[in-house]
């Protein structure tokens, strides 16, 4: 399905706002959304929620002869996947340049920079070695899926366990889960992507663009740095511009964001292991909260009250004057009393005899002329089919906004008339 | 032996076949295709296009050139660019953007500015610019940088491997001056064929 078109009033919208340095969602310009790692069941499952974009992670091994020039070396492997799950616009099946994109930035950010110890990875030099896959799906698209991607790559990385094995000689034996307990990978460092995205012509940059933000941008730059402030990728695309210094100044406000991103992640873990060691509950089912509705609670927004007075006043003068209030009630039955008269019904009488006896009361009440009448055809719409019959163009000038106590007694006498009417027949 | 490419440039051509729904009303599309021969590398290439690789340098490219060419005067059109590498020793992907630059000129499809691209690495604390194939082998950081020369700005930037904050900067340098390097050969190169080719064109 093809994405819907951004409309240009929206793309307006959101370029001034990024001008005046306002973001949709209330963020800086530097500010990350909120960052949740949960982990499944199973070693190596784990969904990242990114704002509202969710990736979900999972490593898998198995045992294959290694690539013929890298014989003692593990193979790393990664797949992201963007179904029409995380956005209508992505159609399933066939690859596209994003899908490209985001793989080749993840391969490079993880197996480029070595993240991953694949030497370890090796069992019988030349025949035998760990494959590891990551597998990750995109859930939800709100942006920014390559920050999303490669933390949710590296945190169930950082929690896979693979089974042990043991080579005597020229047996190699491989344990199971419950005979020896599975081995977490030797991780060196982890690498976190960060992405800038850039306005106008380079002048406005945003950290962690959402989806919207995305849609506006002129291109973005990404930057995969690791808590040791060593730099695992950069990428620039879009077609921007850039000058060395932006690259520089991006460069230190990617450090700043990992470092505060690895600490979460590290919280994570340990967080799970603990709660797995204790015997405890752990798994997406425990780590997704039960939705219910308890309180419905709306964040106190600050609202600028400095003009509010002058603004007031402006409106007051400028406004029409209220119509009178008749606070005097009609009891017409014990329970059953009136105030008011309400408006006159304009769909035109039936009765001959009828509009004969309003035409003496009409005068009374056509004096009192106060609204200014539209028009007396309303053309509904163009076709050249509909016909637009004015039964009783006199009639709707009967309708009153204002009314005085005079006409309110005739009309009393009119309704009176009209229920006798009504009764008699 | 250095990297070689040989390049083709359809030019401009109105957009009719296949992609007519990719048709950009107020500027020109720029299609390029990036493969490499099989005899480039060391070891014969299984594939020499459609993998994940060859399509992210198609990419780079394809973003390379429209930033740099004014698709704005070609609304409805679409330039076509097929670079292919005969001989791979390192920085492919700058030779590529360096060719097609030549190409895109030689054309006379007008551009910003030139487009120069040099690779750097960082290797022993010292930043190196240009790396040969043996270099990028070794596994240190590697900068592609394609840069418009007057303005010093930057059309590209792509980086792998691991490399410290610290040194970004003196590899940038580098790179940026290897760029400056061959934007002026380039331009020595294009000024000579102009003269060659308008001297005989007067005879």
């Amino acid at each position: 399905m093809k994405e819907t078109p951004l409309s240009s009033c929206e793309r307006r919208f959101l370029l001034r706002a990024i001008e005046e340095r306002k973001r949709l969602d209330g963020r800086q310009s530097y500010d990350y959304r909120n960052l949740r790692v949960s982990f499944g069941a199973d070693y190596g499952c784990c969904i990242v929620e990114l704002g509202k974009t969710r990736v979900l992670g999972q490593v898998s091994c198995e045992l294959v002869s290694p690539k013929l020039n890298r014989a003692t070396e593990g193979i790393l492997f990664f797949n992201l996947e963007l179904s029409p799950m995380a956005s209508p616009g992505f159609e399933p099946g066939r690859q596209s340049e994003l899908v490209v994109k985001l793989n080749r930035l993840l391969e490079r950010c993880l197996r480029n920079s070595k993240c991953i110890d694949t030497e370890s990875l090796c069992v019988v030099a030349g025949e035998k070695v760990w494959q590891i896959r990551v597998d990750l799906h995109l859930l939800n698209h709100d942006g920014n899926i390559i920050d999303a991607a490669s933390i949710a790559a590296i945190v169930a990385l950082c929690h896979f366990r693979r089974p042990d094995v043991s080579v005597q000689g020229e047996e190699v034996t491989l344990y199971t889960p419950e005979e020896r307990d599975p081995v977490p990978l030797s991780i060196h460092h982890m690498p976190i992507c960060v992405s800038f995205a850039f306005f106008q012509q380079g002048t406005y940059l945003l950290v962690d663009p959402s989806e919207r933000e995305e849609r506006v941008m002129d291109g973005v730059l990404v930057i995969a740095m690791n808590k040791h402030r060593e730099i695992c990728t950069i990428q620039s695309s879009g077609g921007i511009m850039l000058l060395k210094d932006q690259v520089l100044r991006c460069s230190k406000i990617t450090g700043v964001k990992v470092a505060e991103i690895t600490e979460l992640i590290q919280k994570a873990l340990e967080n799970d292991q603990k709660v797995r060691k204790e015997g405890g509950k752990f798994g997406f089912a425990e780590s997704i909260p039960n939705q219910r509705i308890t309180a419905f609670k709306m964040e106190r927004a600050p609202v600028d009250t400095n003009d509010m007075e002058e603004q007031a006043e402006e409106i007051i003068t400028k406004a029409d004057p209220p119509s009178d209030v008749l606070a005097k009630p009609i009891l017409w039955t014990p329970g059953t009393a009136q105030i008011g008269e309400g408006i006159e019904n304009s769909w035109g009488d039936l009765e001959e005899s009828e509009r004969e006896n309003e035409d003496s009361d009409d005068a009374a009440i056509t004096d009192v002329q106060n609204i200014e009448t539209e028009d007396d055809t309303i053309v509904l719409s163009d076709s050249e089919e509909e016909e637009v019959v004015i039964l009783e163009p006199e009639e709707r000038q009967k309708k009153e906004r204002i009314q005085t106590s005079a006409t309110q007694n005739s009309r009393v006498k009119q309704l009176k008339r009209r229920k006798k009417k009504r009764a008699v027949q | 032996p250095p990297s070689q490419a040989a390049l083709s440039q359809h030019g401009l051509s109105l957009q009719m076949r296949g992609s007519r729904s990719k048709t950009l009303h107020d500027r020109a599309l720029v299609n390029c295709q990036y493969s490499m021969a099989t005899f480039s590398t060391g070891e014969r290439k299984r594939r020499p296009h459609g993998d994940r690789k060859s399509n992210e340098m198609t990419q780079h490219l394809k973003q390379t050139f429209e930033a740099a060419i004014l698709t704005q005067l070609y609304p409805r059109s679409q330039i076509d660019i097929y670079v292919q590498i005969l001989q791979a020793d390192g920085g492919n992907y700058c030779a590529c953007v360096n060719a097609a630059t030549l190409a895109v000129i030689d054309a006379g499809i007008p551009m910003r500015d030139y487009v120069c691209a040099s690779s750097a690495g960082f290797i022993e604390d010292t930043p190196l610019a240009d790396l040969n194939y043996v270099e990028e082998a070794a596994g240190g950081p590697q900068v592609a940088l394609a840069l418009l020369p007057k303005s010093d700005q930057i059309a590209l930037l792509e980086m792998n491997s691991r490399l410290h904050e610290d040194h970004l900067e003196s590899v940038i340098e580098a790179a940026s001056k290897a760029c400056k390097d061959v934007y002026a050969v380039l331009d020595q190169v294009v000024r000579e064929h102009l003269q060659e080719v308008t001297t005989l064109l007067g005879e």
